[in-house]
């Protein structure tokens, strides 16, 4: 497939974001607890301020990818069979929520919703927390089983797309969080680090399964399943038309093998490696941090190129020569 | 139910393109607009068809032999397409089984295209939505033309009527018994699509002679000659000696 670059910007941004929520929340739930000190309401509110930020610039991404921008409300109505359609209601409601859970810390408006049996105060935040973080789930789901449910691009139609849309999300949004909080509260920040370096390393394995997986697949259409002819040596001598067409744009990456076989370990040294070895000293200079999230960032970005590049469509089998 | 379908036999098939041309006259002259076109007569020129014809070499020279192979929508019965559209612009109507899209409704977000393993959508750069075969369907309903009239451009514009045009649910219609008959297969079926549109194979006819055929048993010279031969001079009678 050809890596469109606004979906490529969407997903590693909503993931970054739903990470980061995932982490602030995480964080109030160890304290409510009273596992972890309980922070300062303007930590958790510029924090997921930040989610949401990463959210809109994800949302803003997707509608380059558009050709009718104008209509992506109706996009909302097939939410019965389509995944496309459930993420583009799961989103906003996500924004939503994390930037009500913001709001809700930022001005302290936290009435007490209920209490639980041994004295435990759930407020409103918490109530918001909660269902952000289900929702945060769930949109991890539908982008990810956009790709998933479509059976004959094998290299996605695995659960393995679902666990690591998930990690890769999380791993980026935890090391975020560690960088947030060794500027707004470093004594926290180990507490991001270790958890950053868990998922880090669970998406670093999750990935690598994938990979593995894709390198052993074989392609379950032919040439000759594609034209129904049965003979062992079948060539493509023209594919209809002489200066290529939406076929031969849409569904090749137009980049060599080398390249190809290039930015595989680019992103698996700068998405999980590079971090890894960042956020390994459990330092909680905000530099190093930065700098983890940084190059988390950018091999997201490699990693997604490469998921879109290595999916090979069925349609090629039709589209091989111009002639 | 009815599902309109084409069988394209590609036994007769002569590669011509002549159902390319008619499917973009038609379908670019249409009331939805016409089709995308740039750089048409120049160098490298690309525009949105909905049907193609390729060609395949099977075998290698001298042993090689050329197939034409036109491919449009194939109109799936099971459409993988329909389901994943967020707008529901792509749809397979009830009546007819032909799926179409509204272009209206179309975002462009080609995620159709995606879900099509056959290749058989094709963007429109200019107007920005999907687009696709439609079987004609402004034209085989129009009772403004004669009845004759009323097929898809391509199945008209077929020299060799390669293109047969019918409804595959009735058993006796012409398309049904071309598939039931003359071996009509579907493309890629390890995805569970069932396209409607068949395609006929190539069939070569071949007369199979045995060598008894060759040279008859009841020769009635081979008989003749197993007669007894009298000497020369001797007398000889019709059909009791061989000479």
């Amino acid at each position: 497939m050809k890596p469109a670059f606004s979906v490529i910007f969407l997903t590693t941004l909503i993931g970054a974001g739903q990470g980061l929520f995932l982490a602030l929340f995480t964080h109030q739930s160890y304290a409510l607890f009273g596992l972890l000190p309980m922070q300062s309401d303007a930590f958790y509110g510029y924090g997921s301020a930040l989610a949401v930020l990463l959210l809109v610039g994800g949302l803003i991404a997707s509608f380059f990818h558009l050709g009718r921008p104008e209509r992506a409300w109706r996009s909302a109505t097939q939410w019965r069979t389509s995944w496309l359609s459930r993420e583009v209601i799961v989103l906003p409601a996500f924004m939503g929520v994390a930037f009500l859970f913001g709001v809700s810390h930022m001005s302290g408006y936290r009435p007490e919703i209920l209490t639980l049996r041994g004295g435990l105060l759930i407020d409103l935040s918490v109530v918001l927390g909660v269902a952000g973080t289900m929702l945060a789930f769930a949109l991890f789901v539908c982008t990810a089983m956009i790709y998933a449910c479509l059976r004959f691009l094998r290299e996605w139609h695995s659960p393995l797309t679902v666990l690591n849309y998930i990690l890769m999300g999380g791993a980026s949004g935890f090391t975020l969080a560690a960088f947030y909080a060794a500027l707004a509260a470093p004594s926290q920040t180990n507490f991001f680090v270790s958890w950053a370096i868990i998922i880090t390393f669970l998406a670093f394995a999750g990935r690598s399964a994938s990979l593995a997986r894709n390198a052993r697949l074989k392609p379950k259409s032919t040439i000759q399943t594609a034209i129904g002819m049965k003979h062992p040596y079948i060539v493509q001598r023209s594919m209809g038309s002489m200066g290529g067409s939406f076929n031969t744009r849409e569904f090749f990456h137009g980049k060599s093998e080398a390249f190809l076989r290039t930015i595989k370990p680019t992103f698996l040294i700068l998405a999980f490696l590079a971090p890894l070895v960042l956020l390994a000293p459990f330092t909680s200079s905000p530099w190093l941090l930065g700098m983890a999230f940084i190059l988390q960032y950018l091999g997201l970005l490699a990693e997604r190129w490469f998921f879109f590049a290595q999916a090979n469509h069925p349609q090629n089998l039709y589209y091989q020569t111009i002639g | 139910m009815t599902q309109l379908a084409l069988v394209i036999d590609l036994n007769v098939c002569v590669g011509c393109h002549a159902c390319v041309t008619s499917c973009k006259e038609w379908n670019t002259s249409g009331s939805a607009g016409p089709l995308f076109d740039e750089r048409p007569y120049d160098a490298n020129p690309t525009g949105t068809f909905f049907n193609r014809v390729q060609t395949f070499e099977m075998g290698k020279y001298p042993n090689s032999e050329t197939l034409h192979f036109p491919k449009s929508c194939l109109h799936c019965e099971d459409p993988p397409c329909v389901p994943v559209c967020p707008t529901g612009a792509s749809y397979k109507r009830k009546e007819d089984g032909i799926v179409l899209v509204d272009y209206d409704k179309c975002i462009g977000c080609k995620y159709c295209s995606w879900a099509c393993p056959y290749g058989a959508r094709e963007f429109d750069e200019k107007q920005k939505v999907m687009k696709k075969c439609t079987l004609c369907v402004d034209r085989i309903y129009d009772q403004s033309l004669a009845e004759i009239d009323r097929k898809p451009a391509c199945v008209k514009a077929c020299p060799t009527s390669a293109r047969l045009f019918g409804d595959i649910h009735d058993p006796e219609s012409e398309v049904s018994l071309a598939i039931r008959e003359d071996g009509g297969y579907a493309l890629m079926p390890e995805w569970g699509t069932h396209p409607a549109n068949h395609y006929l194979p190539r069939r070569k006819t071949k007369l199979k002679i045995h060598k008894d055929e060759l040279e008859r048993a009841d020769n009635p010279l081979k008989v003749d000659g197993q007669l007894p031969k009298p000497g020369k001079g001797d007398s000889s009678m019709d059909d009791v000696s061989a000479w």
